[in-house]
């Protein structure tokens, strides 16, 4: 195991920590003000200090985390769910007029400026958590079918898979039984990676509010609060930004590491 | 040539057709209809008929779209409902700050990445690659606008070197640049890490080519091999993601912008959304897709010009 796919599951695994502990018990409410409590700097009682309401900066970190790492996840969840079993139909179908429309449709959002629909989207159908996640969804869509259908068209050349074909396998149950399994270690990579790109995506959403509206603790919404805070209490947007960093840095790190442990042929350091 | 030319402006022209009706379709299926939607619900029965008739709303759905379609491709983008003017006024002021940014950012990013990846590469291995490296990773996972806040803290608020956001406009243009050089680096940061890195693994690929191994042979130095054949072709690929980026700073401009309260596309879709001018929004949005599509177009085209491959195998 490299070194960069260790610091990349530690990171990771503080941030699941803290989003998991945050479903229990956080240190604080962060529901209440406590005005007289306002822009604290880290002390022994409130370690990441308090914002402008006098809230906790470590409990609302932590129920951040718990809001990225949801609509991230889910974000991705989309986009393997519907993206995946398109690649595997299209390698399975390769050249069939079926194959040739799902890879245009997916060259067709691949186009779009993501950023741009998900605004008018949520823009549309009003800024909400669960909006932010189909936004991000739709565009993780054709990331995962068109490596799917690149990985997959190769594997339907092996022997195996002719051996299943002469055992009278469907091209359905190929798909699922043969083909999947062998390239599950891709997606996990490739999902990392997306997963990242959705924890950005998500703080950009809710930074210029169109993402988890209040109470819900986002790290996109504590910048925002802090921007006018910046010259007098720089630890308020100090915090969730390097919330952000080191989350997508670990998920970086991980997506990396875990390409190069899957795939000794391809050398971390040519990408 | 001609036929890859020709198979790609079909999907130009197919790829402009679905953008415009998904945006379309999307102010469509607005609960209610656009009109009550942009009025709220204490609207007048007959402020909403006013408006309803003036965007024409009474009309049947299909002429209404291509009202809006020839009525783009002539350059009339309907009337705002809060600025009451033309939208294509409203663009044109603002295209004058997004644009400039976006290629500002362009030359930055470029100018940072093309010395670190070449740097990078030739020193594979080494103190410089390993920093370089590093320091694009961050790059990655920086979020632009928080760079920005940074930005300002140090360089407007402490050192007082730029103005912490606005907008002089051009008449001065040193002033204009000036006031664009904090949201063109922050824009361009992440973009130049990406760029680096690209430039590196494509530089790499070249180094081990049979052709370098041959300018060595014929008694080229490392670094005279690296200059004269390897970066030449390591430029292709690396073309391409520069034409791609410039769509991702465009439409990346929307969020920076609102931090540097700079008059640009970004604030007019922001503030059409929260006045929810529809016409506005629609306008807009389909004025950026149709940017990214036709730069992506260009990208292709040119692509191919530059390596003949690409054209034979399609």
């Amino acid at each position: 195991m490299s070194r960069g796919l260790i610091i990349g599951a530690f990171l990771t695994l503080i941030f699941a920590l803290l989003a998991c502990v945050s479903l229990l018990w956080i240190p604080y409410d962060i529901e209440t003000f406590q005005i007289p409590n306002k822009l604290k700097t880290p002390n022994w009682d409130n370690w990441l200090g308090t914002d402008h309401f006098g809230r906790d900066i470590l409990s609302m970190v932590m129920m951040g985390a718990r809001t990225s790492i949801a609509v991230a996840l889910l974000a991705v969840g989309i986009g393997m769910v519907i993206g995946v079993p398109l690649g595997l139909f299209s390698a399975a179908r390769r050249g069939s007029f079926l194959d040739e429309f799902i890879m245009r449709g997916n060259d067709l959002i691949f186009a779009f400026p993501s950023l741009v629909i998900a605004i008018l989207i949520t823009a549309v159908f009003g800024p909400s958590a669960v909006n932010a996640i189909v936004a991000i969804g739709i565009f993780n869509i054709p990331v995962f079918a068109r490596l799917t259908r690149a990985a997959a068209l190769p594997l339907w050349e092996r022997d195996f898979v002719l051996s299943a074909r002469v055992c009278g396998k469907s091209e359905t149950r190929i798909s699922v039984e043969h083909i999947f399994p062998n390239i599950m270690n891709l997606m996990i990579v490739q999902g990392t990676i997306q997963f990242s790109l959705g924890i950005l995506a998500e703080a950009s959403l809710s930074y210029i509010g169109l993402g988890a509206q209040p109470p819900t603790a986002s790290w996109g919404r504590m910048l925002a609060d802090a921007q006018t805070l910046v010259s007098i209490a720089p630890h308020v947007a100090l915090v969730p930004g390097f919330a952000i960093l080191l989350m997508v840095l670990g998920l970086n790190l991980m997506g990396d590491g875990l390409r190069d442990l899957f795939d000794p042929r391809i050398k971390n350091d040519r990408t | 040539m001609i036929r890859y030319t020709f198979a790609r402006l079909t999907s130009l022209i197919i790829s402009l057709i679905v953008a415009s009706l998904v945006i379309f379709s999307v102010i469509e299926v607005i609960p209610g209809d656009p009109a009550s939607f942009m009025l709220g619900i204490n609207a007048r029965e007959d402020t909403l008929a006013a408006l309803r008739s003036e965007m024409g709303l009474d009309q049947p759905l299909a002429l209404r779209y291509f009202d809006w379609v020839i009525g783009m491709l002539q350059g009339d983008f309907g009337n705002s409902w809060t600025y009451k003017t033309p939208v294509s006024e409203l663009i044109a002021d603002r295209i004058w700050v997004s644009l400039p940014l976006a290629i500002y950012a362009l030359i930055l990013s470029t100018l940072i990445a093309f010395p670190a990846g070449i740097l990078a590469a030739s020193r594979r291995g080494g103190v410089s690659d390993v920093t370089i490296m590093g320091a694009t990773q961050m790059g990655v996972a920086i979020p632009n606008f928080w760079f920005a806040m940074i930005m300002v803290l140090i360089f407007a608020i402490n050192l007082r070197w730029f103005s912490a956001g606005g907008f002089p406009g051009w008449s001065d243009p040193i002033q204009g640049l000036k006031s664009l050089t904090l949201p063109a680096i922050s824009l361009a940061l992440p973009q130049a890490a990406i760029l680096a890195r690209i430039m590196r693994s494509s530089l790499l690929d070249m180094l081990s080519e049979d052709f370098i191994r041959t300018a060595r042979a014929k008694g080229l130095t490392r670094r005279q091999a690296l200059w004269r054949h390897a970066v030449r072709n390591a430029l292709i690929p690396v073309i391409t993601i520069i034409g791609l980026q410039f769509s991702f700073l465009l439409a990346g401009g929307i969020i920076i912008e609102q931090i540097f309260f700079l008059p640009g596309l970004g604030r007019l879709i922001f503030q059409a959304i929260s006045a929810r001018d529809l016409i506005v929004v629609e306008s807009v949005v389909m004025l950026l897709v149709f940017t990214v599509i036709i730069v992506n177009f260009a990208v292709d085209i040119t692509y191919a010009i530059v390596d003949p491959r690409l054209r034979r195998k399609s």
